[in-house]
């Protein structure tokens, strides 16, 4: 009988600690397969975060080094301008890319750096309790904005793809959803694409996913997924902002 | 046959980092270590290294982080206010375990301070200065030919005990103009570096990382960092002596203070003061020992500094009530004249040794009452 359904090479086995209804494990399945798929395991470097991801490297199997909060895209450029002909790649959460590592990230992508970058961005901290993120929704709860993110004291939740799009070392920016079968493999078509853009030398790539965060929300997984496409999806845009290949 | 050429000491610690196979450099500028990303910039890429102008020293040393990681010999280099922003990755590249180099040439402080030469940063260099259990395997050159020998020396440390190194530099240092010797070719001791994450190619793969959730493993990783450092303190023990076996009175310095306390020295014996000198290289491993010794010995001492005194508490520590250590420093990017010292050597034979020492001290005016 033919096997249809395995786990990828390039994860581990081992049970991955994430709650019940978050999209963490979807998006390191789909980074697994597109590595696996793309035949550069022996040959990838990944930089992980700080925040829930953080234990990326005991879920990964290839070479993992673990960055300070925000810095991945530092350790990543180190990382590939030695050894260019290797395929690095950042998996960061929206409080380490888009609040602490802002200026790691929006610098790194306006040198172009070629490497490929993933976004999960669930519009919360998750891993220190549910603080707001720089990417909260106005009106959201968190433990630091009881009552609902106001923007005349908490400012406005901020668009990466937006921002970073437009800056010249940029290659390729996608924002996609991990809520439904078909949000799925286009999300994984646009991790394709990064990776296969730095194979190719383009640039920096960049794929935002939004992403749940049930616990911290304080919701059911089911609204969570509903959360994403009815309220995120709308300040959120889905789609392709930036594509150097048109 | 080696060449001997005029140099800035910023410029010498690039070629010697070169000669020592450095081949990543990642940097900021800050005043006075200017020449020193200046100059990477143009030789790192003869070499076919890497040199890259970070968009600050937090990413500077994560880049330095990312390239040690991968087995390359890397170095960062800064002044005092971006040494202070590099703290957060060194303690992350110590914890870690990983071998690179960050030059600090010192400046005046605290906050923005000024651009004046000052030895203020002793603590931040070598206590740790990030957070964590962790120190910094810290040398000090006080001339030209030094910045360029440090190199090779901090990165052999460096990777000798997989743990950053520091060449504590000051603004005198780095900008003094001197004739070097440059090598032909440099003695360095690159060990292979099994545990690069260069990808898992043939093999299984490597995990680099400063996190051990569990205390036990964390205990267990903190207790061979210190086994690392007891190693390197019975081992990288670095100081000179001149004129120490007579002394009374043994001057301590290190880096560019020595230098000019050497010229206090001179004067000293000329006037006969039996005035002598020691200068710690390696800061961390402090000399201790040494200095417990030349303590038992009668030796009595004044540390000089361009600090409120830091140093000092190391060698207070070393001496440990066996004999009186006194200081001098000047702060704020002053720079201690060497008659100034003289004054002060002076003043601390005169109450150390009243019966020997009674003329007055002021203005260079000492003699020995003998
Ligand atoms: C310098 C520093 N500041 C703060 C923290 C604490 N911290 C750990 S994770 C985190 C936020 C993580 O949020 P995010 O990046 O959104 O990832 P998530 O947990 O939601 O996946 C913070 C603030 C830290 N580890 N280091
Ligand atoms: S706290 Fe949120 S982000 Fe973290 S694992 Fe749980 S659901 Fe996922």
């Amino acid at each position: 009988m033919e096997k249809v359904f395995t786990r990828p090479k390039t994860l581990s086995d081992v049970q991955m600690a994430y709650c019940a209804g978050c999209t963490h494990g979807i998006a390191h399945r789909l980074v697994a397969e597109v590595i696996d798929e793309l035949g550069v395991r022996e040959n990838t470097v990944g930089v992980c975060p700080v925040g829930c991801s953080v234990f990326l490297y005991e879920y990964f199997e290839c070479d993992t080094i673990e960055a300070a909060h925000g810095r991945a895209p530092a350790v990543a450029t180190g990382v590939k301008r030695c050894l260019p002909d290797r395929v690095v790649f950042t998996y960061q959460g929206d409080g380490d890319l888009a609040a602490i590592g802002t200026a790691e990230i929006v610098h790194a992508a306006s040198r172009g750096e070629n490497i490929s970058v993933m976004f999960i961005n669930n519009a919360i901290y998750g891993m220190t309790g549910g603080q707001m993120a720089p990417t909260t929704m106005l009106g959201q709860e968190s433990t630091t904005t009881p009552g609902g993110r106001d923007h005349a004291r908490a400012g406005y939740p901020m668009r990466v793809c937006e921002l970073l799009s437009p800056l010249e070392g940029v290659a390729y920016a996608a924002r996609v959803s991990l809520t439904s079968p078909a949000n799925v493999a286009k999300a994984k078509r646009a991790i394709k694409t990064a990776f296969q853009n730095q194979l190719d030398g383009k640039g920096l790539s960049i794929v935002e996913m939004l992403s749940t965060c049930p616990t911290q929300w304080g919701v059911s997984p089911l609204d969570a997924f509903r959360h994403v496409d009815e309220v995120m999806t709308a300040y959120y845009p889905l789609g392709v902002y930036k594509d150097v290949n048109g | 046959m080696g060449k001997r050429i005029l140099m800035k000491g910023n410029e010498a610690v690039v070629h010697g980092a070169i000669a020592a196979q450095c081949r990543a450099f990642f940097g900021y500028p800050i005043t006075p270590q200017n020449e020193v990303p200046e100059y990477m910039s143009k030789c790192m890429p003869e070499v076919g290294g890497v040199f890259l102008q970070a968009e600050s020293e937090i990413a500077a040393i994560n880049m330095v982080y990312g390239a040690a990681c991968v087995g390359v010999r890397a170095m960062t280099s800064s002044s005092s206010p971006g040494i202070s922003l590099k703290m957060e990755g060194i303690s992350y590249i110590a914890g870690a375990q990983l071998p690179c180099v960050i030059v600090n040439v010192q400046r005046g402080g605290p906050g923005l301070g000024n651009i004046a030469p000052a030895q203020s940063d002793y603590f931040q260099a070598v206590k740790g200065g990030g957070h964590g259990d962790y120190k910094l395997l810290t040398i000090a050159p006080w001339s030209v030919q030094e910045m360029f020998e440090h190199a090779a020396l901090a990165f052999d440390l460096a990777d000798r005990y997989r743990n950053p190194a520091m060449i504590l530099s000051d603004a005198i240092v780095g900008q003094m103009l001197e004739p070097i010797e440059i090598p032909d070719c440099v003695d360095t001791d690159i060990p292979a570096k099994p545990w690069a994450t260069t990808g898992a190619s043939g093999r299984s793969r490597n995990i680099l990382t400063s996190l051990y959730i569990v205390p036990e493993d964390l205990e267990r990783i903190n207790l061979k960092i210190q086994a690392k450092y007891a190693a390197a303190s019975l081992r990288e023990v670095r100081y000179q002596e001149f004129d120490v076996e007579d002394a009374d009175l043994v001057l301590v310095a290190y880096g560019s203070t020595a230098r000019i306390c050497r010229t206090s020295m001179t004067m000293a014996r000329k006037k006969g003061l039996k005035v002598g000198l020691f200068r710690p290289i390696s800061l961390f491993p402090f000399p201790s020992a040494r200095l417990a010794e030349l303590a038992r010995l009668g030796k009595q001492f004044l540390t000089v500094e361009m600090s409120a005194g830091q140093m000092v508490e190391d060698v207070r520590l070393a001496v440990n009530g066996v004999s009186t250590v006194d200081f001098y420093g000047r702060l704020g990017g002053m720079v201690p004249g060497p008659v100034e010292i003289l004054d002060q050597a002076g003043l601390s034979l005169e109450r150390m040794h009243p019966k020997s020492y009674t003329v007055g001290a002021r203005f260079g005016m000492v003699g020995s009452g003998e």
